[in-house]
């Protein structure tokens, strides 16, 4: 927050950074992130409730592709909470988030690389270890 | 933190003596100005070095993960043998009834209770409490404790009791233990590492290590590693325990 204290000294940053700083007084590096705690508590509230309907998945045996669908939106909605609040990756500058978020992205095409060669194995050792 | 008394603008030729300051040596005043003109007081990223490190490690531990759990989804995949049920794997019996999963889902709400801990633990530094923010990231790292007891639990009982080697085991395809005990123990060797890491600080903060600067940074970039291991788990959690 914009708060009249004395700057800490953060080594390596120019005392004037704002030209475009990000919507919000939060995202203000000086003074770090600062939110209120009740976000917090929401936040791990959600979680909780992620968790239980995930872990619901398994409890209530689903199967197939509802199963592999919830799984995976549970895990999507939870990392996305976590990255963006806890980590507070929704108030960082877009320079930041595209550096951290993007890379990751090509590991898609090594899982569908990998997933492409593993049915290949898969369809051999049906074919000559039966 | 304080090690980097960077003087905030290099002049335009680096190597410009300032005004009272002896001449350097020719070869220092080059290798002044060669370094002057690469850095050229350019920052792509309007953070402190220290949080965009953090950040960097981060993307490069995220590879090193998402590699492990990619070579875990191609050898189950590939594999002819029937896959060990996880949900039944993971049960506890509790009062005689079989509950599936039953301790991974505590580690996981463990874990994630920790991420809430330590997340107000970051608020409460930058308001400079230092007991209530130390006393937080304690409780961080007992629920780091916790989860990782869990763990040692839920090994002992897979190796001891149910037979589980990397090389093979009862129930079914080999895979299942080369991949389990590699992407859950680098799991857990994270934890550990994490638990260390906030202890230090914690006592740092405690001990008013950080008033002088009044810079609280350190224990956001702390957080940022605990609640990227969080984040790890809940991977972990989807596609190895649920999958």
């Amino acid at each position: 927050m914009a708060s009249p204290t004395p700057s800490p000294d953060v080594p390596g940053l120019a005392p004037a950074a704002p030209a475009h700083a990000p919507a919000g007084a939060h995202g203000d590096a000086h003074h770090g992130q600062q939110h209120p705690i009740g976000l917090y508590l929401k936040i791990w509230a959600l979680l909780f409730v992620l968790s239980t309907l995930s872990y619901m998945v398994d409890y209530f045996h689903f199967e197939g592709y509802l199963r592999w669908t919830l799984i995976l939106l549970f895990m999507v909605m939870k990392a996305g909470l976590i990255v963006g609040v806890f980590m507070h990756m929704a108030w960082e500058r877009l320079a930041l988030i595209c550096a951290i978020l993007l890379p990751p992205l090509c590991l898609l095409v090594l899982v569908g690389l990998m997933a492409m060669e593993a049915d290949y194995t898969f369809l051999l050792r049906g074919a000559f270890f039966r | 933190m304080s090690s980097q008394p960077t003087p905030s603008a290099p002049a335009e030729s680096g190597s410009a003596a300032l005004p009272g300051v002896p001449a350097p040596a020719p070869v220092v005043a080059g290798l002044r100005g060669l370094v002057a003109d690469w850095s050229s007081d350019q920052q792509a990223f309007k953070v402190s070095w220290g949080k965009a490190m953090m950040w960097i490690f981060l993307l490069s531990d995220t590879f090193i993960f998402s590699c492990f759990l990619t070579g875990y989804m191609t050898v189950r995949i590939a594999s002819t043998d029937t896959w060990p049920n996880p949900s039944i794997v993971f049960g506890l019996k509790v009062g005689g009834a079989e509950v599936p999963l039953l301790l991974i889902a505590i580690m996981t709400f463990v874990l994630i209770s920790s991420s809430g801990t330590m997340a107000m633990a970051v608020n409460f530094a930058y308001r400079r409490d230092r007991v209530k923010c130390a006393s937080l990231m304690f409780a961080t790292a007992l629920f780091g404790v916790a989860f990782v007891s869990m763990q040692a639990f839920e090994w002992s009982k897979l190796i001891f009791t149910e037979g589980v080697r990397p090389w093979g085991n009862p129930m079914g395809a080999p895979q299942f233990g080369s991949t389990f005990f590699m992407i859950t123990g680098f799991h857990g060797l994270h934890v550990s590492c994490g638990v260390i890491y906030l202890l230090i600080v914690a006592t740092k903060v405690l001990r008013g290590r950080y008033e002088r600067t009044g810079n609280y940074q350190i224990v956001e970039i702390a957080g940022l590693y605990w609640h990227f291991v969080d984040l790890v788990w809940v991977f972990i959690f989807a596609l190895f325990y649920l999958w």
